[in-house]
């Protein structure tokens, strides 16, 4: 066999690895319910759910309780498939959130709480603004 | 001013340049398949519809740049990325904000580039410039702006405001022009967004000059002789979308609050794909050039990065990443657009290289483990690993889509912790290329056996050992996986800089360039490790208590509630919050908020007292000012606790009426480490504050009384002929009361006013953030000589802050300027070469040429 012939073994040996591994690590995008079903089962992975913050019949969100000492918070958020679920954010209020349109959070249960480790926030105003003034 | 007539002449010219550059590919075309005699005809044709199309792209630009500046809010664009109150510098940071303009941007420097390359390199001239002015073809096509039945062309800057929304204002006055723009994102608003994209852009710009000389090499079936023009270019692509890569990481660390400079965002991923590709590129042709080996895999490289870059506009441009990142554009409807483009390069080049592969030159020789070529080959490979362990798990949004488009249902997300997986892997390569890059170079002069290599490595390999060791002790490292990633590095510094001393000593400057980028990157590595790696969050609170029981209980709080004027501790320093500061244009520091009145306008305010710098006054009581009210310093002092040296650091907020509180940090720099500072959360708007009950104290001049806990003096009351911020009328009677109360630190001076006027009482209540309190003049009872004031109470000022130190950051600032160091060294090398073979064609052209590039040709022809 030639050096090169080993040579493209190993780097496709390697490639493969990484997409393996990349599998493995990837997260999901999932729905509460689907989120507390792999939570029971054991599963401690980080996931993906995407919803939105509750609002009130007047468009009002509701749900938002800061702690005492303003440094984490939980909200309420309602999934895609409408559920409602209190997620605990153990860092400051991000101030443009209540702004938001879409919420991603990604985390995972603790009991009944879903703890998220990260909040990513879908503004649309952020580069376009939808009124004028 | 309602003016149709700007964004109609910006459509004409958007319309030229588009079809001037299709006219230009086509006749390119020609040019470069026509015999001779008709060839010059056909390139002096294409020639100028190329400058016409430069400049009908330099006449959009203009005009879009008139529209920003001269405040026509009537055209979406204007309104939607400026602002009457932007200061110049950033009105030209909105011109690339949006997505079309910082298409316009790329186009603009393709012009440029284009000039160039005619100017520079006529023979390679007809089919470099088809390539080129065909991706300009695209490129133009993505801000034409035409609507061909239900198919959208283009998203078109010059679009009027009314024809984007709908407004009830424009059915009753449809040529209504909004009074201001909505501003600039703060975000951009950063000396850095000002360079930052251009240089980018012109990084993605010169990707295709490479490209284009590789596809016209094939084309014309000359493969060999681009390699010398185009690699300077590729080099110089390597160095400015590095470069510019670089800045964005600057600016995210100076400005962004997540406290680093890379994130493994795919926009930022995107490109730091083609840029690996790019590098390795850079070294196959390097070998090529060397040995005649690598020229197949060269030419894979170049049209890969090309094709990433394209990719990369892809991703960040057509919403695909819309849940998977926090700053990628939102869909203008431009998806298939940028999908038929990507598709049409990457088919066209592929389907090309295919059908000319087997007539590329290859070398059947092996690549003796002793060659550089061999060392190089394993580093291109690892760079080139690198990029797809990257791009794989970037790309899943995509891989989702094209699941879905074949019916299937796919909820892959990106890994949960984007910079703990990649960094993962990235860590392995940089410890391979650390060595890759310390080692290859020692095979750069002669043919390598064992025992010469042995006695080359023996005293880079002890010495670094040495170094390592040292390191590892004094900066604490004990992460197995950090150690090796430590010690590779310093081997590549020192073995680097073992060949760049030889080269000093034997004055070959010019050879340079590898070791000192290497030493560069060698650096950055190192800089990465500790300031990353050993990055700590100070402020940690452990005593907070948590509001739910559900929490993680391991979860530190890696904030801090600092209360104004409270001293806490965090770490070795003492913190306290000092209260909001203001930057007034023309005057140097920053003024406490209270020392202004704010007016109507946001953009002025009015002294309440002399406003003074390092002891010399400014500004007088009563003065106007200019005050740049979107931002907030939150001054902070930090006080040793051993040694009492004081510092003060003015981490920012801006309260965006469309974002919120958009943070940025303030750093204190040290040589050995910054200390990163910024505020997670301020108390929100005057109205949302909640006041107590309102207390009445009857006071009398010169008593003392309480308010909020604090000592308070009714200095005096006066009558004044203006109360601030307005001014009164005749027969209007106004009286102001001083009251100085006694604070922690300083005193303060609360000025409410007691307004008569038709027999009316008006109270102008005087609100202090810094004491947590409003006072109102209640009433005047001359019987008593006393006064009713009033006093309420809320929460006093505070700030939440998060501190981070970053050890070795510097390493990492320094290690780029020496990498970009490393590049111009080489640039100007290749450059040289490649003058030189210019001059040799042009001195043998009648010759050669006829001989190379057109076998069978009538006899008589000229040659040009």
């Amino acid at each position: 066999m030639k050096k090169t012939h080993i040579f493209g073994i190993i780097i496709i040996a390697v490639c493969v690895m990484i997409i393996m591994s990349t599998a493995g690590d990837a997260s999901t995008y999932v729905s509460f319910k689907e989120a507390k079903v792999l939570a029971t089962g054991g599963e401690d992975k980080k996931i993906h759910v995407v919803g939105q913050l509750a609002k009130d019949e007047q468009g009002n969100i509701v749900g938002i309780q800061p702690s005492e000492d303003k440094l984490s918070f939980s909200f309420v958020m309602v999934d895609d498939n409408q559920q409602e679920q209190r997620v605990f954010y153990n860092e400051p209020m991000p101030a443009d959130f209540t702004r938001s349109e879409q919420v991603v959070v990604i985390g995972s249960y603790h009991n009944d709480v879903f703890v998220a480790d990260q909040i990513l926030m879908k503004c649309p105003s952020k580069y376009q603004e939808k009124e004028i003034s | 001013m309602f003016n149709a007539f700007l964004g109609d002449a910006g459509h004409l010219f958007v319309i030229i340049s588009f079809v001037s550059s299709l006219v230009a590919a086509l006749a390119y075309i020609k040019a470069s398949n026509a015999h001779e005699l008709e060839q010059k005809q056909w390139r002096t044709y294409a020639r100028g519809a190329f400058y016409l199309h430069g400049i009908s792209v330099l006449g959009v630009v203009a005009t879009l740049f008139y529209i920003i500046f001269n405040n026509h809010y009537e055209y979406h664009y204007a309104w939607s990325h400026a602002s009457r109150s932007l200061p110049a510098y950033y009105v030209i940071s909105s011109f690339w904000e949006g997505q079309e303009g910082s298409f316009l941007l790329w186009i603009f420097w393709h012009v440029l580039l284009g000039v160039v390359v005619i100017n520079t390199n006529k023979r390679w001239e007809a089919p470099v410039m088809a390539v080129f002015a065909f991706v300009q073809a695209f490129l133009a096509s993505m801000i034409l702006g035409v609507v061909i039945g239900d198919v959208k062309i283009g998203s078109s800057p010059f679009i009027l405001l009314r024809d984007v929304m709908e407004a009830p204002v424009f059915a009753t006055n449809p040529e209504f022009v909004p009074e201001d723009g909505t501003g600039l994102n703060p975000l951009l608003q950063n000396y850095w967004m000002v360079i930052h994209p251009p240089t980018l852009f012109l990084g993605f710009a010169i990707t295709i000059i490479p490209f284009a000389y590789c596809i016209a090499g094939l084309w014309k079936k000359d493969y060999e002789n681009w390699v010398k023009p185009a690699l300077p270019w590729m080099i110089f692509g390597g160095a400015v979308l590095g470069l510019g890569i670089m800045m964005g990481a600057y600016w995210a660390y100076e400005t962004l609050n997540f406290g680093g400079y890379w994130n493994w965002d795919p926009v930022e991923n995107a490109v730091y794909i083609p840029w690996l590709i790019m590098i390795a590129s850079i070294h196959t042709l390097i070998i090529f050039k060397n040995n005649g080996t690598a020229l197949k895999t060269s030419i894979v490289l170049i049209i890969a990065s090309f094709v990433l870059i394209l990719y990369s506009t892809f991703l960040t441009r057509s919403g695909i990443l819309g849940e998977a990142s926090v700053h990628s554009f939102t869909d203008l409807g431009l998806s298939g657009q940028l999908l038929v483009y990507l598709l049409f390069f990457t088919l066209g080049a592929i389907i090309l290289a295919a059908i000319r592969w087997k007539h590329i030159p290859t070398s059947e020789k092996e690549a003796s483990a002793y060659s550089r070529e061999f060392w190089i080959f394993i580093g291109v490979t690892t760079l080139c690993l690198m990029s797809f362990q990257v791009l794989i798990p970037t790309s899943i949004p995509v891989w989702n889509a094209i699941v879905e488009l074949f019916g299937g249902i796919s909820n892959v997300a990106p890994p949960a912790d984007q910079v703990a997986f990649y960094t993962k892997f990235q860590l392995w390569f940089g410890i391979a290329i650390a060595l890759l890059s310390g080692t290859g170079q020692f095979f750069f002069w002669k043919k390598m056996d064992k025992e010469k290599l042995k006695s080359e490595l023996t005293i880079p390999v002890v010495t670094a050992l040495l170094i390592s060791s040292l390191a590892i002790l004094v900066g604490k490292v004990s992460d197995p996986v950090y150690i090796l990633l430590l010690t590779a590095s310093i081997y590549s510094v020192v073995a680097n800089a073992k060949i760049l001393i030889k080269f000093v000593r034997s004055k070959n400057y010019r050879l340079s360039g590898g070791s000192v980028s290497h030493i560069g990157i060698a650096m950055i590595l190192i800089g990465i490790l500790f300031s990353s790696g050993y990055s700590n969050v100070v402020s940690i609170n452990n005593s907070g208590l948590l509001l739910f029981k559900d929490a993680p209980d391991d979860a530190n709080v890696e904030n801090m509630l600092l209360w104004i004027n409270e001293p806490r501790e965090m770490g070795q320093y003492e913190l306290t919050y000092k209260g909001s500061r203001v930057e007034i244009k023309d005057m140097p520091g920053y003024i406490e908020k209270s020392a202004l009145i704010r007016t109507n306008d946001d953009y002025t305010a009015i002294a309440r007292k002399d406003l003074a710098s390092d002891g010399e006054v400014y500004f007088e009581k009563g003065d106007t000012v200019s005050v740049y009210a979107e931002n907030t310093f939150h001054e902070v002092v930090y006080k040793h606790k051993e040694t009492g040296k004081e510092f003060s650091l003015f981490p920012r907020s801006q309260v965006n009426p469309n974002m919120g509180l958009i943070a940025s940090p303030d750093i204190r720099r040290t040589f050995g480490k910054d200390l990163y500072t910024h505020v997670s959360a301020i108390p929100n708007d005057e109205e949302e504050k909640e006041w107590s009950e309102r207390e009445e104290t009857e006071v009398q001049i010169g008593k003392q009384f309480f308010i909020n806990d604090y000592v308070a003096v009714l200095e005096n009351i006066e009558r004044v002929d203006q109360v601030e911020g307005s001014s009164i009328e005749d027969g209007d009677l106004a009286v102001k009361a001083n009251i100085r109360v006694y604070g922690e630190n300083e005193e303060y001076m609360l000025t409410p006013y007691y307004l008569i006027r038709d027999r009316m009482v008006g109270r102008v209540p005087f609100t202090s953030n810094e004491l947590g309190v409003r006072l109102t003049l209640l009433n005047i009872n001359p019987e008593q000589n006393s006064f009713e004031i009033g006093v309420e109470t809320t929460q006093k000022d505070y700030i939440v802050l998060k501190a981070i130190e970053k050890p070795l950051i510097n390493v990492l600032w320094a290690g780029t300027i020496l990498l970009m160091v490393g590049f111009g060294i080489a640039i100007n090398r290749r450059y040289k070469e490649f003058v030189k073979q210019r001059e040799q064609e042009s001195a043998s052209t009648p010759k050669k040429k006829r001989s190379k590039t057109e076998p069978k040709k009538t006899k008589g022809t000229v040659s040009v």
